[in-house]
């Protein structure tokens, strides 16, 4: 791999320079495991780790969640049942399952702004930022799609409200929600491709993680200051990094069994509390619950989709350009779809030459804006829409564009940034005093 | 930064789900079950059961739930004699009987309760759970976290809910009054100008079940409504969640098997690093 100069593997008994000269697959895993990594990283960077644990978790509960479940429209509640009462630990797999979705979302939500806050998907990262939200595409898409299957209340109307999202764009909506749905209505064929699907994608997650790991690998990690690690030889670079393993394997194998204790504990004592009760009611196609809402991990989207209401003076005019075109459904189809596009936009708007949003002051609190607002949307998605809340709901889908389409171009043009540190060295010793016996000062936070 | 930002979402949440349970009025009640260390109590589902089978059972019913299921550890845990007696009491249809034609025949622990006799009767099987947010997701907030308020509650705040309409309401209106309801109908003579309601709950098609005093325990237990109301929603709890036991068992095995590992890995990612932070 290229990027930060360092040892390779040497293979020294016949046997390894025979599988090396054949397939260099230890030369990739001691690469990998031995990846040199900044050693001022914080503790927003264990989150990769977490979320590579969960999609183990979620694939390896998954397949065995498979081998009980049914995907009829009269059995697949039942059969969820049947796991829960008579598989031997079904009820904690499949608690496990439900519940490590959530923790996929919370950790990916972390991981996510962490990146836009310390300028990670910044110049030359971008492919990994762009990898990263394809990832978060197919998660949102598996996720739904493994609701739908226990086919209770809110996976039936659930899944009738989000196909017909699809449903809304002009001309072949209508064709492609018959293809989503396999018919005109929810029912045995949109279970059973949803079934597919829900099966297929972590596999396709599985591959883009590697190829995101892998780009990171290539250009190295980004790290809380935002100054690249020194590539002029080995030893330069030495002073500026830690090898993967052991010093961030041991680091975030700690992170994540704190983590892991807290989900434990939701998992053993409140496993339901994220979720929605009607999904305990088996699916009732005559008999619509009063509030369909999605989990909490896609309440900022919704409300986003639900703010632009056709008395929105941009909704009516985007309505009046389009000749009728693009009325109010689809204009908050496409608001849901353009928030998530202009966050994958991040490095071609973001104009400031500073990485890191430690040594930009004006970016620090509009970020935290931001942060809030993804907070209030989350909210607001799950109330009704109706007054105040539809009021909240604009005005957090607004700023969510401002951030990206106007602040992030202006900021890089007015903001006066800080002096960055010149090496991570000079960062790390700031901390902890260098080598040659200065005394050791404030801990890391 | 990050920490200021975290801090300051959890207050946000926590400040903001609060909101709603204004529609119908739940009351709370402390159920043995509670909490991370709570637990059935073994008595009270045998008298839930109780309940169950002379009251509820005559229009609901538990389709996802055995016979077996009464015998099994963290239930009533019925003897294997009381759970063979207590199926044979039901009559199930077996299609393999009279060569394929199928007939009825007394129950055995592998069946199942039947389902509901009436059709505008839900089956109770996962009532507890299903109601947790007294109806919409909108009531699972701090009550449910703090106070441990959830499906038992609500049932059986809806056994106790019954009482004497509000005068507004029409003499011929469908249905009893029940303050504890919110799903059902309401009378457009009790609502405010604004169309909100100015009595809690709604009027409910199940007539009151129990009045209390209509069972009797062997133990003599109290059967006063209030009881009795308890006692059946303990039960379907059970029903909702017959494996609550052992999750709870697992959940806290877990948990301290994590806290373990996680300061056996704090000790050592803190020795591991002492040189290159010259700790040492």
């Amino acid at each position: 791999m290229s990027g930060i100069p360092h040892d390779h593997y040497e293979p020294k008994s016949n046997f390894t320079k025979g599988v090396e000269s054949r397939l260099p697959i230890i030369g990739l895993l001691y690469t990998t495991i031995t990846a040199p990594t900044p050693k001022n990283l914080n503790w927003m960077w264990i989150w990769g780790i977490v979320l590579t644990f969960t999609l183990v978790l979620q694939i390896a509960t998954g397949v065995v969640l498979v081998m009980h479940y049914t995907p009829h429209v009269d059995m697949a509640f039942a059969s969820v049942e049947h796991i829960m009462r008579d598989v031997n630990g079904g009820h904690m797999i499949r608690y496990f399952h439900m519940n490590g979705a959530s923790l996929f979302f919370f950790a990916v939500y972390i991981h996510m702004f962490r990146g836009l806050y310390y300028g990670s998907y910044k110049a030359p990262r971008e492919i990994t930022w762009i990898i990263g939200m394809l990832i978060y595409i197919m998660m949102m898409g598996a996720g739904f799609m493994g609701y739908v299957l226990p086919w209770g209340q809110m996976s039936f109307h659930g899944t009738a409200v989000i196909t017909g999202l699809f449903g809304a764009i002009p001309f072949v909506g209508e064709s492609l929600q018959t293809l989503l749905l396999g018919a005109s209505a929810v029912g045995q064929p949109a279970l059973n491709r949803f079934f597919s699907l829900h099966y297929l994608l972590p596999f396709i997650i599985a591959g883009l993680v590697i190829v995101h790991i892998w780009a990171f690998h290539s250009t190295g990690n980004n790290n809380p200051t935002g100054v690249e690690v020194r590539r002029g030889s080995k030893e330069e670079a030495a002073k500026d990094t830690l090898p993967f393993w052991p010093y961030f394997v041991i680091k975030d194998l700690f992170a994540l069994a704190i983590i892991l204790a807290v989900f434990m504990a939701v998992v053993g004592f409140m496993p339901n509390y994220l979720g929605h009760p009607d999904n305990y009611i088996p699916a009732n196609p005559l008999s619509t619950p009063a509030h369909i809402v999605p989990e909490w991990y896609y309440l900022p989207f919704y409300a986003i989709l639900r703010a632009f209401t056709a008395d929105v003076w941009a909704v009516q005019l985007v309505n009046f350009i389009s000749f009728g075109i693009i009325d109010a459904k689809f204009f908050g189809v496409l608001a849901m779809f353009g928030a998530i596009f202009v966050m994958a936009l991040a490095p071609w708007l973001d104009t400031s030459s500073v990485r890191s949003g430690r040594f930009r002051p004006m970016f620090k609190w509009w970020f935290a804006l931001l942060v809030v607002d993804f907070i209030v949307l989350m909210w607001a998605g799950s109330r009704p829409a109706e007054f105040p809340y539809d009021w909240i709901s604009l005005i957090g889908a607004t700023y969510w564009f401002a951030y990206f389409l106007i602040i992030l171009p202006i900021l890089g043009v007015i903001e006066k940034p800080l002096t960055a540190p010149a090496t991570i060295e000079d960062d790390f010793n700031a901390h902890y005093g260098p080598k040659d016996g200065g005394s050791a000062t404030t801990p890391a936070e | 930064m990050f920490r200021k930002l975290t801090l300051a979402a959890v207050l946000a949440v926590s400040a903001t789900s609060a909101v709603a349970e204004s529609e119908a009025h739940v009351e709370n009640f402390d159920f043995s079950f509670e909490g991370p260390f709570g637990s059935f109590d073994q008595n009270q589902l045998q008298r839930g059961l109780k309940i169950y089978t002379e009251i509820c059972s005559a229009c609901h019913g538990l389709e996802l739930v055995a016979f077996r299921n009464l015998h099994d550890e963290g239930g009533p845990s019925l003897p294997t004699d009381q759970t063979l007696a207590y199926a044979e009491n039901y009559e199930v249809f077996d299609p393999s009987l009279l060569d394929g034609e199928g007939d009825f025949r007394a129950a055995t622990p592998a069946d199942k309760f039947p389902g509901s006799a009436l059709s505008n009767a839900p089956d109770l099987s996962l009532m507890a759970k299903a109601r947790a947010g007294f109806h919409g997701p909108y009531g699972t907030g701090l009550n449910q976290l703090f106070k441990g308020m959830g499906g038992p509650e609500y049932i059986a705040s809806l056994m106790t809910g019954y009482e004497e309409p509000p005068e507004c309401a029409p003499e011929d209106f469908d249905g009893q009054y029940n303050v504890a309801f919110a799903a059902g109908g309401y009378p457009d003579e009790c609502k405010y100008e604004n169309g909100d309601h100015k009595y809690p709950g709604s009027w409910i098609s199940m007539s009151q079940p129990l009045y209390g005093e209509d069972v009797d325990f062997d133990d003599g237990h109290a059967n006063d409504l209030h009881h009795e109301a308890q006692d059946v929603a303990a039960f379907l709890m059970w029903t909702a969640e017959p494996k609550m036991m052992a999750r709870k068992q697992a959940g806290l095995t877990g948990v301290i098997f994590l806290i373990i590992l996680s300061v056996l890995l704090y000790l050592t990612n803190k020795r591991l690093w002492a040189p290159i932070k010259n700790k040492d």
